[in-house]
């Protein structure tokens, strides 16, 4: 294969793997702040969101007046400024799977294709049942890809686009983790303290993981097995042991058939094994933030690595 | 000239309600389905186009973004007869291009013998200089050759145009196909059309049997300017249908005049190359150095015979309009015989009779630049205001080498879905001729262009024109329609 087009294929399952993510934030926190009590709680919520796609205020900074449901639905979804909205995303997979049309199958072309043709040239989310609405087709949307790859031939392809979401699903999961953790945690309560069951309820429901929690824990949602959930549960795809483990067997998958495995194998399969022997109580001890702060650096470099492992233009 | 009614492929030249002879069961076809049915399954092809995102681009117009090209409903037919007349004189032209560039950049006979003027070669901007002396492998230049073809009657063709660089269009008539079998399956259960769907299997054969002497499993790649390119479409799908490798420049590098692509594994040797971008861009050491489409080096390995460029550089000579002129003279020269299809009337402006004639009836003629393409630098004088007309005069005046001109024709007509229901629309026909090794074949089908505005001649995609199926139909006691074997299922 094509060193450009397996950049090209990877590159589509993190942008795809991206817009779903933010889609899926975008329901959690409209649910959110329906729930929250006030204009200002109701902007903090929409606040957050930006952070956990970084187009937050910085920390320290107060709110921005403007983060209305509309304004940061806007910008999440919508808006071509910002690099990482949906539509931005999805233009790009499908720039990307222009280019490497061939390296698909038409099923995922299609799929693709018809997630950028819903979008369109749409620049207004309209009111809540509208973004509401927009939502669903996004998401029926990244069914229909995923569905679509699932039946793709097992070729290094399919291998690359299922790499770049596994890659993306890490960093994705951290940033939630961290933003939410350090946005929601009242000033001066100590990591693990008492927070509102709806905040960490939309913090599931952002990972599709509400009823994963039950079904582990018993229990209303803690902060400390949220994290340990998202971090540690190999069960949960969406964790970011669940997506390394993943990268691990990826990896290995392109290095089977080509016959070429190196640096990116190596600090994969690290980071992997790190996670094995690390707890939630040793996160708690050494400090949260620090840890996804490293956990998406580590990412970062895993990145790196595939990028120069397959001669990525 | 416009007096007389045009011929139209389906009702001849009568009233519109009985079909040639062999073109009944399409006429019952027609005056059977509603339009409203019509224009139905119509937008249905539309919408499945757009979401296959079977789309092109237009140059200068920004705004428009992705197009696809209107597809019309309604097919046209050949029959039997017509296209075995047409195919013996599409071989015959292609044999004879072939011939005519091996010729232009070997040793020249045909200037020595001024059969074509010298100057018209060698000054011409499509002489391509590095392709001077080389031989490609098995000698083939023309690999892939779309010829226009335009009817004025019953037994009238014309070659309109010969291109032999890099046509466009053969994506278009598979996926026309495709879009018919789904909608009007009708049809083809009462007709014996002759399949296409063979060409990417002819294609690729084609490729195989032209990569250079020792390959023992020839890689081959199709080589694009990349997905903004207007027809990327197509290089995307037919890459796809070979399953070959679809390269832009930047995926290839030479080392010791041999090519090789970028992979995941290493570098990987290539044998053939089926170029879709211009000699000009295909190697910045040579040709345009401020070009990043190509590959620098390419033209060393492919003189050195490691690598087979599809087609070869410097053919563009052989769809040169000013050569164009002399290609009754060419077919005679190296063929030994006269064209089977000719050639439509062609006034070369360089020469300065003709430039009078031209200057003198520009209001009934056709003008055309040398080196224009896709309906851009032309004037159609019967349409044409009088301030294009003026411009044309001037331009003539100045630079009269750069043009030719023809009569305008009265080009055939076949019934189209229009907003005022079905009409006749003028069309053009392109099929697609694979010159291999070992032989030529033609798939027997083609690509057949309506202009949708009434009464205009200009049916080029990026001038608003739109696409039909082209259906060749078996002569009757030929139609060996496959033998249908019924299998039990098992309980």
């Amino acid at each position: 294969m094509l060193s450009r087009t397996a950049a090209n294929l990877y590159w589509i399952g993190r942008y795809m793997e991206r817009a779903e993510f933010t889609t899926r934030l975008i329901e959690a926190t409209l649910r959110l702040s329906s729930l929250s009590y006030g204009a200002d709680a109701a902007s903090a919520t929409w606040e957050s969101a930006l952070a956990v796609v970084g187009r937050g205020p910085a920390p320290g900074e107060t709110a921005s007046p403007g983060a209305t449901t509309f304004n940061v639905c806007r910008t999440l979804a919508l808006d071509l400024d910002n690099p990482n909205s949906i539509r931005a995303c999805l233009s790009r997979a499908r720039d990307n799977a222009r280019s490497a049309r061939n390296a698909l199958s038409s099923e995922v072309w299609q799929a693709i294709n018809r997630a950028w043709l819903d979008v369109g040239d749409r620049t207004s989310p309209g009111g809540i049942q509208n973004t509401l609405a927009l939502v669903d087709t996004l998401k029926a949307n990244s069914r229909g890809f995923e569905g679509a790859l699932a039946r793709m031939l097992r070729h290094e392809g399919f291998w690359f686009m299922r790499l770049g979401s596994a890659v993306e699903r890490g960093d994705n999961s951290a940033r939630l983790l961290d933003v939410k953790y350090y946005l929601l945690l009242p000033k001066g309560q100590k990591v693990g303290g008492v927070l509102d069951h709806d905040q960490w309820t939309a913090i599931l429901q952002t990972v599709s993981a509400r009823n994963a929690y039950r079904l582990f824990y018993h229990d209303t949602p803690k902060p400390w097995l949220v994290a340990d959930l998202l971090l540690f549960r190999s069960e949960l795809p969406r964790s970011i042991v669940g997506s390394s483990a993943e990268v691990v067997d990826l990896l290995a998958e392109i290095g089977g058939r080509t016959g070429r495995q190196g640096e990116a194998d190596r600090l994969a399969r690290l980071r992997h094994s790190r996670l094995a022997e690390t707890n939630i109580d040793e996160v708690f001890r050494s400090g949260l933030h620090e840890f996804l702060k490293d956990s998406i650096a580590e990412n970062a470099q895993i990145d790196t690595a595939i990028s120069h492992q397959f001669r990525f233009p | 000239m416009a007096a007389r009614k045009a011929f139209d492929e389906l009702w001849g030249q009568g009233s519109g309600e009985t079909a040639r002879p062999g073109f009944e069961q399409l006429g019952d076809w027609l005056q059977n389905t509603p339009v409203a049915e019509l224009a139905r399954r119509q937008a249905t092809a539309e919408a499945a186009f757009r979401s296959l995102g079977i789309t092109f681009s237009v140059y200068g117009d920004e705004q428009a973004g992705e197009r696809i090209i209107p597809f019309d409903i309604i097919p046209r037919l050949f029959t039997a007869a017509e296209w075995d007349k047409l195919s013996l004189g599409l071989e015959q032209r292609v044999r004879a291009l072939n011939a005519f560039v091996a010729d232009v950049y070997g040793p020249r006979h045909i200037l020595k013998d001024k059969v074509v003027p010298e100057d018209v070669i060698l000054g011409n901007p499509q002489f391509c200089i590095p392709a001077n002396g080389a031989v490609p492998p098995h000698g083939i230049y023309t690999h892939i050759c779309g010829i226009d073809i335009v009817r004025t009657g019953a037994d009238d063709f014309f070659v309109l145009e010969d291109n032999a660089r890099t046509p466009s269009g053969v994506s278009y008539m598979l996926e026309n196909r495709e879009a018919m079998l789904r909608l009007c399956p009708e049809l083809f259960a009462q007709l014996a059309v002759k399949p296409i769907d063979t060409y990417p299997d002819l294609l690729r054969d084609m490729l195989y049997s032209v990569a250079p002497r020792g390959s023992q499993e020839p890689v081959c790649v199709l080589l694009t300017p990349g997905h903004y390119n207007s027809a990327f479409y197509e290089h995307s799908f037919l890459a796809d249908s070979m399953g070959i490798e679809l390269v832009e420049g930047r995926d290839l590098e030479v080392a010791d005049d041999m090519v090789y692509m970028r992979t995941i594994e290493g570098p990987v040797r290539v044998d053939v190359i089926y170029r879709r971008i211009d000699d000009a861009f295909l190697d910045p050491l040579v040709f345009n150095p401020n070009s990043g489409l190509g590959v620098p080096g390419l033209m060393a390995a492919y003189r050195a015979g490691n690598v087979t460029i599809v087609n070869a550089p410097g053919t563009g000579i052989a769809d040169d309009k000013a050569v164009y002129s002399f290609m009754p003279e060419i077919v005679r020269y190296y063929m030994g015989e006269e064209a089977r299809l000719p050639n439509v009337e062609t006034f070369r402006c360089r020469d300065p009779e003709a430039l009078r004639y031209t200057l003198d009836h520009l209001e009934q003629l056709v003008v055309k630049l040398v080196d224009g393409s896709g309906g851009y630098g032309m004037l159609v004088g019967p349409t044409a205001s009088k301030q294009e007309i003026a411009d044309f005069r001037a331009a003539l005046i100045a630079e009269p080498q750069r043009y030719i001109a023809q009569p305008t024709l009265a080009l055939s007509t076949v019934p189209t879905l229009t907003d005022a229901g079905v009409a006749p629309r003028h069309v053009d026909f392109r099929p697609f001729i694979l010159s291999g090794a070992e032989r030529v074949t033609i798939v027997p089908g083609g690509l057949t262009r309506v202009a949708l505005e009434k009464g205009s001649l200009v049916v080029n995609s990026s001038q608003g024109g739109g696409t039909k199926d082209s259906l060749i139909i078996a002569a009757p006691d030929k139609a060996d329609k496959e033998e249908q074997h019924a299998l039990p299922y098992s309980r």
